[in-house]
């Protein structure tokens, strides 16, 4: 193989910058729940495409979890066959138009693209979602070549990223495969979490509907761990099980005044809005508060989802309070920008220390320290100090609660002989997904803690091969690309 | 896939008894489980107590008040009309073993979840002292069902129309002063008969079990808008419950937090009877 970098494409071309979506502007679109951003044109994408240098050895890819072929589908899209480079995308990932939209690329492919050394790198990201796209409303999705069946049957617990990926992976291969939901709608906290403005749940329903189109069943309202037990699945006829149950068990911060009424977890917040539409209260019947002054508490994208629902809730103010810095915020960068944009405000270095209520028991103010950076801690990260003596008080009606989940307890609870991390987590095999119990696979944040999508689904597709070569004795493992596991670093 | 109804009627004004069609369901309820309904496209999920199952028919039975709007729609769900979503059994079940004597104190509504309660613990060997309370005789629910897994069965109304004229409390404090061993208490009802049965009992010392209706949305323990303070220990009443310590349950909190939506709720409520009128003008 040639190791060089190809050269004679490169005579000298004219700067492109880096091509920008264009976006619903700020004001309007705090009064809608609509998609942000509206996608590339065609004209848009194939500009931005040509930036990609076609390196022989693309460090993109090798900051993609799931081991898309970039520059190939870049090529694709310059070339005008956006069909073709959706396709190509497929073959590694079979939720693009997901990943397109919520997937950190400025932490993975972008990172490493060589155009970003010296310019912004390749926007990698909207042009997935742009193939991704093209291919949805062309109405000309392609079935993948379906292996002929097992006759082997895979259980999959939980609709999230890991689930579906697995599901997708599995289905290809033959197997039987059967999801399980808890909640009535299939999609886990795409569905769930994620707000319609970054992620629509057409965007969504369409993968799934891609899914069950290639066979996969899906059972809703059917909580493992409750309604039938992994034992029981295992009992009924189930080759494997897949346990991608997410982190489902809200954190809350233990200070005074949480149990407000108006304090929520942002499970519950976004849930409200997002699942049951109580935005659209009274025409959907689920209820929410409609805060005029809302304080979210957290950095991380859950926080910034939150504070823009609050903001398309009608807030007059939305506050990101975060105890470290800017440079400390685990959110992407679009999702910060997208909501400085819109108004939100950010208390940087800011701890609550109290939420204080009225005599009805509902939020009405919250106490805040300031915070200074002292030495690095454990994540690497300068860890937040209080400044003594720097206490405030800020005028609030309703506070989220965005620090995090712990593993939902249901299936562990029900399976006496699976290994658990201290946290509560489950044991699973970082390359394999597979658990201490025989014939069970995990992966996704009941496994890791809270993380993305596009890791969930790397893990996903790891557990999909493990689970497949046992069932079949086949190994699907590619060989490892050189310096192929980059995302370490957290 | 809707759940379809099967049977349905009323057991005392505002009080429906609804059977459900839902094997799966049916066969892996255990006494103090819930199911989350949602009724149709736009309604909310709401927890309701399996009041009952038959495993040979595939059906629960859930009883309930109606209350709001929800409790309006699903009153409004005719037999052979389907319930949009439905899922269970949820939360822990109740811990039964033979205690010796066990007090099962419920009130209103309440009668319903601590039926298959009581009659789990009467299976496991208790003797079972029932006592049922309501405002009045017109508002007391399974009677009959109840006397048949009581070894005592006490009845008390707020108005004196039937048993004991008084509370439940009264009766539950007649029985514990008269020197009788009471081993193990659970009671089901109202938030603040709740609290006054944990009350009355804790002089005692005798273990009191409640059930908590807090409000949820998944049920699986996902949103945490079912927390409840229990010793000072945050619990998600979904997972870690419904059932609790009842000396230990920060009442006033959970108070609190039920009426967060009240407003809205009241809202909600009106808007559906209002429609319901113009669906039926020539009714006077």
């Amino acid at each position: 193989m040639n190791e060089k970098p190809e050269q004679p494409k490169k005579p000298k071309k004219e700067k492109i910058p880096r091509q920008k979506m264009a976006e619903q502007d700020p004001r309007a679109r705090i009064q809608n729940f609509d998609e942000v951003p509206y996608g590339f044109t065609e004209d848009q994408a194939k500009l931005e495409a040509s930036r990609c240098l076609q390196c022989k050895k693309s460090k993109c890819r090798d900051g993609c979890p799931v081991d898309i072929d970039i520059p190939a589908f870049l090529k694709l899209i310059q070339e005008g066959e956006f069909i073709g480079a959706a396709r190509k995308i497929k073959e590694q990932n079979a939720l693009p138009a997901i990943c397109g939209r919520v997937c950190p690329q400025e932490e993975q492919c972008e990172k490493l693209c060589l155009v970003g050394k010296k310019d912004q790198p390749v926007s990698i990201g909207y042009l997935e979602r742009f193939a991704a796209d093209f291919e949805r409303n062309s109405g000309k999705i392609f079935l993948p070549a379906k292996r002929p069946p097992t006759g082997k049957r895979v259980a999959v617990v939980g609709s999230g990223p890991a689930g579906l990926t697995v599901a997708g992976e599995l289905i290809k291969l033959g197997h039987q495969v059967t999801i399980f939901e808890a909640l009535h709608k299939t999609g886990g906290v795409l569905v769930y979490g994620i707000p319609e403005f970054r992620l629509p749940k057409a965007v969504v329903q369409a993968e799934v509907d891609y899914l069950k189109a290639q066979g996969v069943e899906i059972q809703t309202s059917a909580v493992v761990g409750q309604s039938v037990t992994v034992d029981e699945l295992l009992r009924d006829g189930f080759d494997a099980v897949f346990i991608g149950t997410g982190a489902g068990l809200p954190m809350f911060m233990n200070v005074p005044g949480e149990n407000l009424n108006g304090v929520y977890s942002a499970n519950e917040y976004l849930t409200r809005s997002n699942l049951m539409k109580a935005y659209l209260f009274p025409q959907y019947d689920t209820p929410i508060i409609k805060g005029k002054r809302v304080a979210v508490i957290g950095g991380g994208n859950v926080a910034m989802d939150s504070a823009r629902t609050a903001l398309r809730l009608g807030a007059d103010k939305s506050m990101i309070i975060y105890r470290r810095s800017r440079v400390e915020m685990p959110a992407r960068v679009d999702e910060v920008e997208h909501a400085e944009e819109e108004g939100v405000e950010f208390h940087l270095l800011t701890l609550p220390l109290e939420i204080k209520g009225d005599e009805r028991g509902y939020v009405k103010s919250m106490i805040c320290q300031k915070m200074e950076l002292g030495e690095p801690d454990q994540s690497g990260r300068r860890r937040p100090v209080p400044i003594k003596g720097s206490e405030y008080e800020i005028a609030v009606d309703t506070v989220v609660v965005a620090i995090g989940n712990n593993p939902n307890p249901l299936v562990p609870k029900t399976t006496p002989d699976i290994q658990l991390h201290k946290w509560g987590g489950i044991v699973a095999d970082e390359e394999t997904g597979k658990t201490s119990k025989d014939a069970v696979y995990a992966g996704g944040d009941i496994v890791t803690g809270a993380a993305t999508v596009i890791l969930a689904m790397g893990a996903g597709k790891k557990a999909a091969r493990a689970i497949h070569k046992q069932l079949t004795g086949e190994d699907l493992t590619p060989p490892q690309p050189s310096g192929g596991k980059d995302n370490a670093e957290e | 896939m809707g759940r379809k109804v099967v049977h349905k009627e009323q057991l005392a004004p505002n009080v429906i008894r609804m059977l459900v069609e839902a094997p799966e369901i049916a066969k892996k309820h255990r006494a103090g489980q819930f199911i989350v309904l949602r009724i149709n496209e736009t309604g909310e999920r709401i927890p309701l107590t399996v009041a009952d199952a038959d495993v040979v028919k595939g059906t629960i039975t859930l009883i309930f008040q109606v209350v709001g709007k929800t409790t309006m729609l699903l009153r409004d769900v005719p037999v052979g009309g389907e319930i949009l979503d439905l899922v269970g059994p949820l939360g822990t079940p109740t811990h039964v073993e033979n205690f010796g004597t066990a007090a099962c104190v419920c009130g209103g509504i309440g009668t319903a979840p601590l039926y298959p309660i009581a009659k789990a613990l009467k299976q496991a060997g208790n003797k079972v002292i029932s006592i049922v309370g309501a405002q009045k005789a017109s508002l007391l629910i399974l009677e009959e069902e109840m006397q048949a897994v009581s070894s005592v069965l006490h009845i008390s109304t707020d108005d004196g129309s039937k048993g004991f004229h008084g509370l439940v409390t009264d009766v539950l404090k007649k029985i514990l002063d008269s020197g009788e061993k009471v081993d193990y208490i659970i009671a089901i009802g109202p938030l603040p008969m709740m609290k006054a049965v944990a009350n009355t009992t804790r002089p005692y010392g005798v273990r009191t079990m409640v059930s908590l209706n807090s409000i949820m949305i998944d049920g699986t323990g996902m949103c945490g808008g079912c927390r409840v303070m229990v010793d000072g220990q945050r619990k998600f009443t979904c997972v870690d419950g419904p059932e609790f310590d009842g000396h230990q349950v920060d009442f006033d909190n959970l108070g609190a937090r039920l009426k967060t939506y009240r407003e809205m709720e009241e809202r909600s409520r009106k808007e559906y009877e209002e429609h319901l009128c113009r669906l039926q003008p020539a009714a006077s």
